[in-house]
């Protein structure tokens, strides 16, 4: 089964490429396609998961070209964290285009979004599978394609239009960054290959200086494609793409890109104690600062997209404070459960017709399905015990613990709580109280309903993979064994529960039982509450700032090819034109003045015989 | 000292022949003054061949040459004017223009 690993991401190409060509024809049929090919990719995917259980390794390296005495190679490699994420990505990708079938219904380009699911869900599980840096960089350009793709659905919405762009610019940004670390690595060791570059790193062919650049570098893409602070501000826009789809980019492909990104090359940031440091401050501050922006937004997708922010904040928290372990854990409870959240998220989109909270509540009895399910997601993301997310997040609180960075840990204890006050703050509002929404809601079809269920499930059991009672199954695995699972006090996971048990409370007293007004912050502290609203004007920042430098730059350049280059070529037009213009005039089509012309030449001619003595040879 | 007179006698023929060629608009009087014109050059053969450096028969078979392709183009050039003249009623050299730019 494993040295079949490369046919998994070619099984989403193929209906990419079917629906491409016969989409039209296929109409809603499209849907079945995609999802067979998605079963097969998962099929295989968990084949390939199997066998690695068992303990085999594969790897096969072809030969791409050879450019002087450097050979470059295209491959495919399963290790333990490639058989996972391919798992992790098939599973939710599968689930997702079932649940399309059910949101997209009526959609007049329903098979072109099945084609571009295709080509997205390829892309990540290219990525995932690739041994190299070149490679991985390509299949990471294609994640970034489709994500503009997808996000761009809607292309006759303008919000959506301005969502995709800037989603792909963004990212464009931080994948500048990843170009140039691995360009520095491939100068430094001759080698795109992950293992070569372990090898440098490990035998000192790569100074620690340089091992410090093009972590951070590289880090900088990481940045850009998983929403980490200050390259966020793409995501939470790119709520405007289809539901299915934001539970695709956020969940396990776009999102999860940088977290796998940094995991993969995870000897090469241990080597550097800067680039750590980096990753760890950058993952709490931006667990924290999305976290306190998701507090105050109306929009279900927007309070979803930026907990996901504040949860990929986690995960490079993890990264950064050395546990590898706790980010894939945390990354893999995060897919499912926000998955579930989001696609929830969808169907009560799908039932009222709606994305502002503030014009839903009381769907608790219309959705008998879809609300004990996203109570489910609400309480693993919360970190309630239990729950898939509590087992993470614990993980991931007792690594920067015990990483000896009390700052951060405090940060991350600070946006658990945040966590679970907003994700609660949005049950009680969505779920509970009055009904505010017009018209009659109703359930969403079963093919909606029954990868929500499926999520659900996974939303509580993925937890126990790891856990402090029946073992650290997953942290042995991914690291062959010499997984020392350092006893972290128990007072943290006390700690967290206390925090996350108090956030629901207190978003149960402002909202549920309102007790305590809902403006309360708002009325206390309004500019506080203001700048958050404005989710810290840092996208009024880059429109003001970088926006307004490269626009100005760009209209400076106008003005330049508009008169300057242009005036020069139109200068060398206008010559040629005015001497072909008098020159015709000479051509006035009287054969005398011809004849006058001729006989004057002849003259001077004769004259100048004359004078000189004849020929002046 | 003959010789110069010939050839001062061509001169002229042939400045008035060429001045009424290039100033005249009737056509036909343009077709006059390029015969005055062949016929001077005539005038410098014939002299040439008798007074001449080299005194010989070529410069009058040469004249003779030239007075009969004269003859074919007086009546080459009076059809033309006669099909233009049918074409665009006049005969005036400046308004056969067509040609120009």
């Amino acid at each position: 089964m494993m040295n079949l690993a490369w046919v998994v991401p070619l099984f989403p190409l193929c209906s990419f490429v079917l629906l491409l060509l016969f989409g039209r024809k296929w109409g809603k049929a499209s849907a079945y396609v995609g999802i067979a090919a998605t079963l097969l990719s998962m099929l295989a995917a968990i084949g390939v998961l199997a066998d690695r259980l068992g303990g085999t390794t594969h790897e096969v390296n072809w030969t791409w070209m050879t450019v002087g005495d450097v050979t470059l190679t295209a491959g495919v490699s399963v290790t333990a964290l490639n058989a996972w994420m391919l798992a992790v990505v098939a599973v939710v990708s599968w689930l997702v285009h079932i649940y399309s079938q059910g949101y997209m219904v009526g959609d007049e380009r329903f098979s072109t979004f099945y084609a571009y699911l295709g080509l997205f869900t390829f892309a990540m599980l290219g990525l995932v599978l690739s041994p190299n840096l070149l490679q991985a960089y390509m299949f990471w350009e294609l994640v970034g394609l489709g994500s503009f793709l997808l996000i761009g659905f809607y292309y006759d919405k303008e919000e959506a239009k301005a969502a995709a762009k800037k989603a792909f610019i963004m990212t464009r940004v931080g994948d500048v960054g990843f170009f140039i670390g691995m360009l520095l690595l491939f100068w430094q060791t001759k080698s795109f290959d992950y293992d070569d570059i372990f090898r440098a790193v490990g035998d000192g062919t790569l100074s620690p200086g340089m091992t410090t650049v093009a972590a951070i570098l590289i880090f900088i893409g990481a940045i850009g494609k998983s929403g980490q602070f200050p390259l966020h501000t793409w995501l939470p826009d790119a709520m405007e793409g289809p539901t299915p789809v934001s539970a695709l980019i956020h969940a396990a492909t776009m999102v999860a890109a940088g977290v796998y990104l940094v995991a993969a090359l995870f000897p090469l940031y241990e080597a550097s104690e800067a680039a750590m440091m980096t990753v760890a401050v950058v993952g709490g501050v931006t667990a924290i600062f999305a976290a306190t922006i998701g507090l105050v937004q109306t929009d279900i997708k927007r309070v979803l997209a930026y907990s996901t922010v504040s949860q990929l904040g986690y995960m490079m928290l993890a990264l950064g404070s050395g546990s590898y372990v706790a980010a894939i854990f945390h990354l893999t409870t995060h897919a499912f459960f926000k998955a579930l959240l989001f696609l929830a998220a969808g169907s009560v989109i799908h039932a009222v017709r709606t994305q502002n909270i503030e014009e839903m509540g009381g769907l608790w009895r219309r959705l008998p399905w879809t609300a004990p399910l996203f109570l489910v997601g609400a309480l693993s993301i919360s970190g309630v015990p239990l729950f898939a997310g509590f087992f993470s997040k614990d993980e991931i609180l007792a690594a920067a613990w015990m990483n000896g960075s009390v700052e951060l840990f405090w940060l991350a204890v600070a946006a658990a709580l945040l966590t679970s006050f907003y994700m609660f703050r949005l049950f009680f509002l969505v779920f509970a109280g009055p009904a505010r929404h017009q018209g009659e809601a109703h359930e969403a079809p079963a093919s909606m309903v029954g990868p929500m269920a499926v999520l659900g499930v996974l939303s509580v059991a993925s937890g126990y993979i790891q856990t402090p009672w029946f073992g650290s199954f997953l942290g042995e695995w991914l690291t062959d064994g010499s997984y020392h699972h350092e006893a972290a006090p128990g007072w943290i996971a006390v700690v967290a529960t206390i925090v996350s048990l108090a956030g629901i409370f207190l978003a149960w007293l402002m909202y549920g039982k309102r007790a305590v007004p809902r403006d309360w912050l708002s009325a206390r502290a309004p500019h506080t509450y203001e700048l958050l609203r404005h989710r810290y004007y840092i996208d009024e920042l880059y429109r003001w700032t970088i926006v307004a430098f490269v626009s100005f730059v760009s209209r400076l350049l106008e003005y330049v090819d508009r008169f300057l280059v242009e005036g020069l070529a139109r200068l060398a037009a206008g010559i040629v034109g005015a001497a072909a213009s008098a020159g015709s005039r000479g051509q006035n089509g009287q054969a005398q003045t011809y004849g006058a012309v001729t006989v004057a030449g002849l003259a001077i001619l004769v004259v100048i015989f004359a004078l000189t003595g004849g020929y002046w040879l | 000292m003959t010789l110069s007179a010939y050839l001062a006698l061509a001169l002229i023929l042939f400045c008035i022949g060429l001045y009424g060629a290039l100033t005249k608009r009737n056509t036909v009087i343009v077709l006059i003054c390029i015969e005055l014109m062949l016929n001077a050059v005539n005038l410098n053969f014939v002299a040439f061949a008798k007074y001449g450096p080299h005194p010989g028969v070529h410069g009058h078979v040469f004249a003779l040459f030239v007075i009969a392709v004269a003859a074919a183009e007086a009546a080459v050039g009076l059809a033309v004017l006669i099909a233009f003249y049918r074409n665009r009623k006049t005969v005036q050299v400046d308004e056969a223009n067509s040609l120009k730019h």
